[in-house]
């Protein structure tokens, strides 16, 4: 059974993102470790990207300090080695496709697989452009995770067959950042998500309070949460390690709770 | 397993967010129901013709000719438009196509503020909402413009993220249309982006090449050797060369904006100085870093100062079809003054990126030769810029 599926298994996940290199790669590092002691059952890791036209301001910021402090892709791939050696949740990276195609596909997959890496997230390769980095993600065992959003409606069976991983829902409208409330139906779209695969779903963009957190995993298998933890380093800088990990903490605990009995499997009762 | 659309060779395809796959895809539903609907291209024939002042004259500009020496010149008015340049053929096109798809609001990108003002204008004319999102750095290049645009009664967002021009502006109206689909109609201003704007941008600007090809039938009974359009995402060029394409004696060149040169790290010429890459929904040429990161480019003109070319540009470089030539800041400026003492017309610093390469060429074509240059705006916008590169400072 592969990484991402069994963290999935016991109870509803927390999937905190974080940018590489936002201060700088040490605190990262640190942050890294701290969310995976205080209960993430995955960590998104972003490589920067220049021009991350999916993101709010607070990833784009992030985005942005993190290359003006150097970060280069090689550098990322250096943490990931050395934060394999004590950490044991899956990793995943998120970047944009042009820093796949940049490094050369086969080398930037075939190093992720290598050091550990279990899927890549890109939000700017959809359905009908996944053929760019599917058969080498296949080749090397590396899942190219598909996300679904609430305009996807009849792609949504088409997506979610030939998903791998775990499938990423995006909850609203618009690009990355936290939201007062979420209105998308997504209980009706989890439910033609597992009608079509029985890989888990998790649903992310807007999300930073624990009561949201509990609502998304009662409808699906888990929470992710990417602007608010930014928002943390961004005030805490250098000591952020700490910060994010009692929010890990707080938040693992608000989607565990929500039990398996809740599953998006039977949504329908 | 659907397969990627859109492809020029290569290049092109759909590199956008799931979020925005289902407009794209009602968007090129659309389009290729109108396209061939008698009714639309009445209708958007109509608006050509009566209000952007089309078909666009073919002048022979009797005194470029002789003071290059060389090939005959003929300049393809596009400044004559409505609004000032060849962007207005376009937006007709793609309003109309919204409004017929039930959209009651445009959004656009733009750079030294064309797009954006003959996005203005159709909105205004249709009785749509419009947003212009502008690079900050472009809206104090382009002021003018960015009252243009609110007098015709769009809102300008000025745009502060990365390097505060047109790549920023088109990232952020791309973020916008993610945040609000069900109204609006992103109205791409040249043929780069996901499928289908590259097929419909340059469909809408062929019009430029059509004409060029039977006014100059008619003048001449034969073909230019030479078409020469300036060069950024790459709509009035590609509208300049399509029904060229075919034309094999006919030389298609395209020039970039070389900013300080192509040695230089101030520079936005992509073909020259750029690799393959993916962004901004295309795969295509792109200035960027070994790593992948978008290039901060420069340019003196706003409306070139993009990092990337549209994708079936890359197409037709990569098929030796059409050449592409970088121009520098110093060149374009020179050419800008050069055919405003020459022939009385002003172009707009975009343009005369094309003028300078045919200053270039022009003295060592024999005189049976002909040579069109698509003088794609009109340089008004850009006086107090290019006073202020010559070092005089003067107040719009």
């Amino acid at each position: 059974m592969n990484e991402i599926k069994q963290t999935f298994m016991n109870e509803k996940a927390f999937i905190p993102f974080i940018t590489c290199g936002d201060p700088d790669l040490e605190t990262t590092a640190a942050i890294v470790r701290a969310a995976a002691e205080n209960g993430a059952d995955l960590i998104e890791l972003g490589i920067p990207f220049s021009d991350p036209t999916a993101e709010g301001p607070v990833i784009q910021g992030a985005n942005t300090r993190a290359l003006a402090g150097g970060v280069t892709t090689e550098d990322v791939f250096e943490l990931v080695r050395s934060l394999k050696r004590d950490i044991h949740v899956p990793l995943v990276f998120m970047t944009y496709a042009n820093v796949v195609f940049a490094y050369g596909a086969e080398r930037f997959i075939s190093t992720c697989a290598q050091i550990g890496i279990a899927g890549l997230i890109l939000p700017d390769l959809p359905y009908e452009e996944k053929q760019e980095f599917q058969p080498l993600c296949s080749q090397y065992g590396v899942a190219l995770i598909s996300l679904i959003a609430p305009t996807s409606n009849e792609r949504i069976a088409m997506i979610a067959r030939e998903a791998e991983g775990f499938l990423y829902i995006v909850s609203s409208l618009g690009v990355t950042g936290t939201r007062k409330e979420i209105t998308t139906d997504l209980a009706a779209i989890v439910k033609l998500v597992r009608e079509n695969t029985d890989i888990p779903c998790a649903i992310g963009f807007g999300i930073s309070t624990p009561e949201q957190a509990r609502k998304m995993a009662e409808i699906s298998d888990g929470a992710i949460v990417g602007s608010a933890i930014i928002k943390i380093i961004e005030k805490n800088g250098r000591d952020s390690a700490k910060a994010v990990g009692d929010y890990v903490r707080v938040m693992k605990e608000a989607v565990m709770h929500t039990g398996r009995g809740e599953s998006c499997c039977d949504i329908e009762s | 397993m659907r397969t990627a659309k859109g492809r020029f060779g290569i290049h092109g395809g759909q590199f956008i967010p799931e979020t925005l796959m289902n407009a794209v895809i009602e968007l090129e539903t659309a389009y290729e129901y109108y396209r061939n609907d008698g009714g639309f291209n009445r209708e958007l024939n109509t608006l050509l013709n009566a209000y952007a002042n089309r078909p666009s004259g073919l002048y022979y500009a009797e005194k470029l000719t002789r003071a290059l020496g060389g090939a005959k010149i003929y300049l393809k008015r596009e400044d004559l438009n409505h609004t000032g340049s060849h962007k207005i053929n376009n937006v007709l096109g793609q309003a109309l196509l919204a409004k017929k798809m039930g959209k009651t609001r445009l959004i656009a990108e733009t750079g030294a503020g064309q797009h954006g003002v003959a996005c203005a204008t159709a909105a205004a004319l249709m009785d749509m909402d419009c947003v212009v999102f502008m690079g900050e750095e472009d809206t104090r290049r382009q002021a003018l413009n960015v009252y243009r645009m609110r007098l015709l009664g769009a809102t300008v967002i000025p745009v502060t993220s990365g390097t505060a021009t047109l790549k920023d502006a088109v990232s952020e109206a791309m973020r916008e249309w993610t945040s609000r689909i069900d109204d609006t109609h992103y109205c791409l201003g040249s043929v780069m982006g996901p499928h289908p704007f590259p097929t419909i941008v340059r469909d809408f600007q062929a019009v430029i090449s059509r004409e060029i090809k039977s006014q100059l039938l008619e003048r001449e009974g034969r073909l230019p050797d030479v078409v020469i359009a300036c060069v950024g995402g790459g709509s009035n060029a590609i509208g300049s060369f399509y029904h060229f394409i075919d034309d094999k004696t006919v030389r298609l060149i395209g020039c970039e904006a070389a900013g300080r040169g192509i040695d230089s790290l101030e520079t936005a010429a992509t073909i020259n100085t750029g690799r393959e890459g993916i962004f901004h929904g295309m795969k295509s040429y792109f200035c960027q870093d070994e790593y992948g990161q978008i290039a901060p480019v420069y340019s003196i003109s706003a409306g070139l100062d993009y990092p990337g070319i549209g994708p079936e540009h890359a197409y037709l470089h990569d098929l030796g079809r059409a050449e592409y030539v970088p121009v520098t800041d110093e060149e374009a400026v020179n050419a800008f003054e050069f055919l405003s003492k020459t022939e009385g017309i002003i172009p707009a610093i975009e343009s005369a990126h094309a003028v300078a390469h045919a200053i270039k060429i022009a003295p060592e074509m024999s005189r049976d030769r002909m040579i069109v240059i698509t003088l794609s705006g009109r340089g008004d916008k850009d006086c107090a810029a290019i006073a202020r590169y010559r070092g005089e400072d003067i107040h719009e």
